[in-house]
């Protein structure tokens, strides 16, 4: 085998970060399998040609496995001739276990079984949250596939369709965890694991799951429903560990790290030192739980705020995620059920009613939030909206009627029957 | 016969999905789900949870190359077997996270990943590892090679990786295209396409589907058009905003540019709820030359803004809450970045961030 030279890969050699041209290298040259050497020097060949001339030479095509239609990125060379052990270099997107937790055991074997028919490149994880299997040939993605998948895994989303979610580390080690993570996560994806093998939705639709408002997994940001954990009662405050930390950073620093900091003015520091807080106008943004671990805590009565339609550029620029439930119990069975249903409602009324390539979030932007929210059958709620409406044409016919459904609506809630 | 064999290989799926995490993960956890009480952050890179019922556990952040090859995923086993206590996860920033029950095993630990090659830290107030695409290496739209960017900062920034005196975390992110896969970030250095996609109309009408690619475009620049007696696409070029979205459902449309495609650096984009709702990144400067293999132009300017918010921001504030508070004249002037037309915003909505308001810093 000749080597390709790579002047300006070796380049990225240097430095004390670790380089994965020299693992790229290191299957090259060490790995016992000659099929490995050869498509990894390939490869290499086409990156130091890419560097060369600043562009990319890969295309895609049509690639799956037997029964799904998507869950794999092909890609083919358009340098094949010159570089023809890597020409075919598809990457199977597998769907990680919930939290991305694994045991040295688990990852033996998925190296085992990749180095069997892949290159021996991976990445844990894409940034959809997929174990990125980078680099197989069209014959070997089935064979590769039905190994992993006895032993429990399987293709995440690729294409048009439900991709794979992501979770936060959650109640497995975070004291901020306010909900089953976890959980919430295989349960959404795994309720529409048909919509993800067989792609056929307008466009992508992707769940994330934080387990309290530092929104680890970015959901509200990136996601078309984010779960975000929340709670609705008081903030816990160990008053002894806040003096403690008052004690040791001083009260200014206090004042103007936590006090001044809370984003509705709902702490107070006291004259002995302990805290007060608004729990009424907290908005549990986490800040003050961040600064002082120690001290502060979630409250007990836990739950979610679920916003919808997160997105970045592509194609009428960046969306947030919206709130279209301000806090739901995530305990009981009934509970679960009903997130699932808020996910089931909104895939189906976006799959009916957005263009082709429209996110939910874009569709939602067109029609506008209500006609989205009687779509899935939620009501409306001041904590949709920053602010009520500021353009005065509007056609407010329908007003009496509205305002009477709100009054029910408070009623109901009072007598608990909501 | 060809037939017969080729059913007989045919396996069907087990529709599992995503996994249930809770086999892979360390006892001690499990034992204490839910139940955690508070964390501390000892030194940097290593965190303590403590749970209710009086136990602990430690966890050893490390940094990767991403992109690994199987002996380096094994030898991260081995270390997670020798030192540890074989459970690990990955952050979504893609560093790999062993957990142990026991303060002593911690330094072992540490020694036995810096041994290795791997870079222990990212946790608390650093600069924590660059999240990006994959680039040259494997995408089909790339304009740049995220990957390459990312290591060639990282070597730069380690310091900043390893120790935790910048004011708050940095989460920054580099992405290939303007789709942004890297998503929004403290700091995000994104390929900004600067010319219109230079046509192959031979091509069009085999691999494109025209009335798709018409629809995708954002500001409805390209329409069907005969050219060389040949059914393909035209742009109007005045109306193009270089954005790319016509490449990936019609590859000969190719937008990237070896000479003018170039990087453009956005700040102030954070995920989190904490202080303040959740802000998108902005613009603040571009024409940054795509330069491999180490792009150095780049590097220098991440390095400049990071140094004026390390000196300049209070405890606890991110970019966008430091900037927040100095105000983007006071930024532009501290970083020595020109502010251009360029960077007002002309975007559908784009007039609400103007300053309607006679709020200006003397």
């Amino acid at each position: 085998m000749k080597k390709h030279d790579t002047p300006m890969l070796d380049e990225l050699e240097n430095g004390p970060w670790p380089s994965f041209i020299s693992g790229i290298k290191r299957l090259r040259d060490k790995h016992p399998e000659e099929r490995i050497n050869e498509m990894t020097n390939d490869l290499l060949g086409q990156l130091e040609h890419s560097y060369e001339t600043r562009k990319g030479y890969w295309k895609g095509g049509t690639v799956s496995v037997y029964g799904y239609g998507g869950g794999i990125i092909p890609r083919f060379s358009e340098v094949g001739d010159a570089f023809p052990k890597s020409k075919e270099f598809h990457t199977l997107r597998v769907q990680p276990p919930a939290g991305n937790f694994y045991t040295t055991d688990i990852l033996r074997k998925m190296a085992d079984s990749w180095e069997k028919y892949g290159s021996g490149l991976v990445t844990f994880h894409g940034q959809t949250g997929n174990i990125m299997f980078i680099g197989s040939t069209s014959d070997a993605t089935q064979h590769f596939f039905d190994e992993i998948n006895e032993y429990g895994f399987d293709l995440g989303g690729a294409g048009p369709c439900v991709r794979t979610a992501m979770s936060c580390v959650g109640a497995g080690r975070c004291e901020m965890s306010n909900i089953n993570e976890h959980k919430a996560h295989r349960l959404l994806v795994n309720n529409f694991i048909d919509d993800m093998h067989r792609p056929a939705l307008p466009y992508k639709f992707k769940f994330k799951v934080s387990g309290c408002a530092n929104d680890c997994m970015n959901s509200i940001e990136r996601a078309d429903m984010s779960i975000i954990g929340t709670w609705r009662d008081d903030i816990k405050i160990d008053q002894a560990e806040f003096k403690a930390y008052v004690d040791l950073k001083g009260r200014k620093y206090v004042i103007d790290n936590i006090v001044t900091r809370c984003p509705t003015n709902a702490i107070s520091l006291n004259d002995d030192d302990s805290v007060t807080i608004d729990n009424q106008n907290c908005v549990k943004c986490m800040h003050c739980l961040n600064v002082v671990p120690k001290a502060l805590h979630p409250g007990d009565d836990k739950g979610a705020t679920v916003l919808m339609g997160g997105k970045r550029t592509l194609k009428i620029g960046d969306l947030m995620g919206t709130v279209i439930v301000p806090f739901m119990k995530l305990e009981t069975q009934e509970d679960w059920d009903k997130l699932v249903e808020i996910a089931e409602e909104s895939i189906d009324f976006w799959a009916d009613n957005a263009l082709e390539h429209e996110r939910c979030g874009e569709m939602i932007e067109r029609i506008g939030l209500v006609n989205f929210l009687e779509g899935i059958g939620i009501e409306v709620d001041p904590n949709m909206v920053g602010n009520p409406r500021e353009s005065s044409y509007f056609r407010g016919d329908g007003w009496d009627g509205e305002a009477v459904k709100w009054y029910e609506r408070a009623d109901a809630a009072d007598k608990g029957t909501a | 016969m060809a037939e017969a064999k080729e059913k007989k290989q045919q396996r069907a799926p087990i529709e599992t999905g995503a996994p249930d995490g809770f086999q892979y993960m360390h006892p001690t956890m499990r034992k204490n789900f839910g139940q955690w009480k508070w964390h501390d952050h000892p030194k940097p890179g290593v965190l303590r949870h403590a749970s209710n019922s009086g136990d602990e556990i430690w966890t050893v952040r490390a940094g990767t190359q991403r992109i690994l090859d199987v002996f380096t995923l094994r030898t991260l086993c081995d270390i997670g077997d020798k030192f540890a206590d074989g459970f690990v996860r990955f952050t979504i920033r893609s560093n790999i996270e062993y957990m142990v029950n026991d303060a002593s095993k911690v330094d072992p630990l540490i020694e036995a990943l810096e041994s290795e090659g791997f870079i222990v830290g990212g946790t608390k107030n650093s600069v924590a590892m660059i999240s990006h695409t994959q680039g040259w290496l494997h995408c089909d739209i790339p304009g740049t090679d995220a990957s390459g960017v990312v290591k060639a900062m990282m070597d730069e920034l380690i310091d900043e990786f390893k120790n935790n005196d910048m004011p708050n975390r940095v989460h920054m992110t580099t992405s290939c295209c303007q789709i942004n896969c890297g998503g929004q970030g403290d700091i995000a250095i994104n390929i900004q396409h600067t010319k219109p996609p230079k046509i192959n109309h031979d091509l069009v009408s085999n691999v494109c589907e025209r009335p798709s690619v018409v629809a995708r475009c954002p500001v409805a620049a390209i329409r069907p058009a005969m050219v060389n007696g040949k059914a393909s696409l035209e742009v109007d070029e005045k109306k193009c905003i270089c954005c790319g979205a016509c490449f990936p459902p019609c590859p000969p449309m190719q937008i990237n540019d070896p000479e003018h495609s170039k990087l453009a650096i956005w700040v102030g984009g954070n995920h989190s709820n904490a202080r303040s709702k959740p802000t998108f990144q902005k613009l603040v400067a571009a024409g940054i030359p795509n330069n491999p293999p180490r792009w150095p132009e780049a590097t220098a300017i991440v390095k400049r803004i990071l140094s004026k918010y390390k000196e300049d921001a209070k405890d606890w504030e991110r970019i966008n809450d430091w900037i927040e508070r100095i105000g983007w004249p006071r930024f532009f002037e501290l970083t020595e970045l020109p502010f251009t037309k360029y960077h007002i915003d002309n975007w559908r909505g784009g007039r609400k961030t103007l300053n309607s308001s006679t709020y200006i810093r003397f």
